[in-house]
């Protein structure tokens, strides 16, 4: 479904991704690792649009789409979430998601059609499977840290991505939270059958969660493949695992 | 949409602020038709300028409000307006009626170019440089002597004869305030204005779920520039002149001041702002001719003591009512 090819980016002489490769297969949940510095968030900002790469190659259901717009990436079926908190802060939280709905269902530019009443039951489906059904009228800035990290994927939910692509969702959470973060993960693959693409710090939900992993390391691409295969291989646990312990 | 989950949506609050709301601008509406019955024509006077101001303070908050965009010189579209009007009643033998819709196109014609430029940047450099180009757009105007007249303004402009008299430049300005702002208010409630809410917000975000944020913004300018257009028709219908003043830096840095002076998060707010500022310059005009001075004094004051507005302070006041009342 996505394929990233020598893909390369600097940012003032600093070689952020020197030789990132990536295959996410449809159906799959694919994790990104790597030490701090990596370049896992400049990869997913590559990716998004959000940043131009300087070479190489983003295919995504065969189509490149290598330094496109983000919002016409979003439109062609990839919806992500961040790292840090980044929602519309003065929104409530329906209408957070709802704004994403619209969005999706490009009526983002109607001028005559009261907003609240529009696609008022998709959006409290997501809430609802979200477990944020209860907070639906309040300010998202009242909510909690891990209901908004949780918010933050409902909103990429929102525009029905095929390809969902999670930025450390569990950046910042007790070990609570995280579980809750996992059997999200968990559910969104199996019962809707989204794909996912995600970076993470927390080896074990990595290992939890991931069918295939890839290890990001100093820019580049050092393994690609099954979670066994990964924990197994000698540049890795030189490159990242090792360090640790 | 069953009914059923309509009903699980409605929000109490809102819908009860939805009827004050309606009440408020119906009693508002129907005392100030009643107004030229009991004021003298100096105050039905005054009372146009302030409707006419209130349409263009409350064009403005669409972008500065809304759309979180540091306008600072929407007067542009507001002389741009007038003088369309002005030029094509003294210079062409088109009829009045022309000239009337002619000049929130042109106004916003001049806003999509502008904007074109504008939303390219962000914060401080998106309003220098709505400053910068308009300023180009009042020295145009300035020097243009053979279209506009220059330094001198129009004056005289010919109106139809059932617009000479102030009380019915009174209602017609009336009529035209309350159907535009229908139709901004209605926009501020529809997808758009929700998606311009979360441009403000979040832009990053925004682009994210698939907003062609730039796209959005100018599209918010453009209708901005429309209706302050139609705010420059209604200057000429009261004022029946217009001078290159009105495209000055200063015309928009007090309609800036409406804004905030009535709240950017109220749609009401700049419309307030507007009549307390218009209000306030004829009064403190009678007493000393420093009225810059008093109107930076109350920025200064605003700014460090009330810095959501006038009605976004009493909403807040309110809401936190509710709130107690509610138990949440």
């Amino acid at each position: 479904m996505l394929q990233v090819e020598q893909l390369k980016k600097s940012f003032d002489g600093f070689q952020a991704i020197s030789d990132a490769n990536l295959l996410v297969p449809k159906g799959e949940v694919v994790a990104v690792i790597g030490p701090n510095g990596a370049g896992k968030s400049t990869l997913f900002n590559l990716i998004t649009g959000h940043l131009q790469a300087d070479s190489g190659h983003i295919r995504f259901q065969g189509k490149e789409i290598t330094s496109m717009a983000p919002y016409k990436i979003c439109h062609r079926g990839m919806a992500r979430s961040f790292q840090l908190i980044n929602i519309f802060s003065s929104l409530t939280v329906f209408e957070n998601v709802q704004a994403s709905v619209i969005a999706k269902h490009r009526l983002d530019q109607n001028f005559f059609r009261p907003a609240k009443k529009l696609f008022i039951e998709e959006t409290l489906e997501i809430l609802d499977s979200f477990e944020l059904f209860d907070f639906k009228d309040r300010s998202c800035s009242a909510l909690s840290y891990g209901d908004q990290k949780v918010l933050e994927i409902a909103i990429a939910l929102g525009s029905k991505p095929e390809l969902l692509l999670l930025d450390e969702p569990t950046a910042g959470m007790s070990s609570e939270e995280t579980r809750r973060i996992v059997n999200l993960i968990k559910h969104l693959s199996r019962e809707k059958g989204l794909t996912i693409l995600l970076t993470e710090h927390d080896m074990e939900l990595v290992f939890d969660v991931a069918q295939k992993i890839m290890v990001l390391h100093q820019g580049k691409t050092i393994a690609q493949g099954l979670p066994q295969d990964i924990r197994n291989d000698k540049s890795v646990q030189n490159a990242y695992l090792g360090e640790t312990g | 949409m069953s009914t059923n989950n309509l009903k699980l949506i409605e929000n109490p609050k809102g819908k009860f602020n939805t009827y004050l709301g309606l009440g408020i601008a119906a009693v508002g509406i129907i005392v100030l038709l009643l107004a030229p019955g009991f004021l003298t024509q100096y105050y039905v006077y005054l009372l146009a300028t302030v409707f006419t101001t209130a349409l263009l303070a409350t064009s403005l908050n669409l972008v500065l409000g809304y759309g979180g965009l540091l306008h600072l010189h929407h007067g542009v579209f507001f002389g741009v307006g007038a003088y369309t009007v002005a030029i094509v009643t003294t210079k062409t033998s088109w009829p009045f009626a022309v000239a009337v819709l002619l000049a929130p196109l042109v106004a916003a014609l001049i806003a999509l170019v502008i904007g074109w430029f504008c939303v390219r940047l962000r914060g401080l450099y998106f309003g220098m440089l709505t400053l910068a180009l308009g300023q180009l757009v009042w020295a145009i105007v300035y020097r243009w002597n053979a279209l506009t007249n220059g330094d001198n303004g129009i004056h005289a402009i010919p109106v139809p004869e059932f617009l000479t008299s102030i009380n019915s430049v009174y209602y017609a300005t009336l009529l035209i305030l309350v159907i535009s702002l229908i139709i901004l208010y209605i926009i501020t409630e529809s997808p758009f204005g929700l998606m311009l809410l979360a441009t403000r917000d979040n832009p990053v975000r925004s682009e994210s779920v698939g907003v062609n944020v730039k796209r959005h913004r100018l599209t918010a300018f453009v209708i901005a520039g429309f209706f302050a257009g139609i705010a420059g028709v209604l200057f000429v219908l009261v004022e029946r002149s217009v001078a290159p003043s009105l495209l000055f830096w200063s015309e928009s840095a007090e309609v800036l001041i409406m804004c905030l002076m009535g709240g950017l998060t109220v749609f009401m707010g700049p419309m307030l702002g507007a009549g307390i500022l218009v209000l306030l310059s004829m009064v403190v005009g009678l007493y000393t001719e420093y009225w810059l001075l008093v109107l930076g004094l109350l920025l200064l004051l605003l700014v460090l003591f009330l810095p959501q507005g006038i009605l976004g302070y009493l909403m807040e006041i309110y809401n936190k009512s509710q709130d107690k009342r509610g138990g949440n």
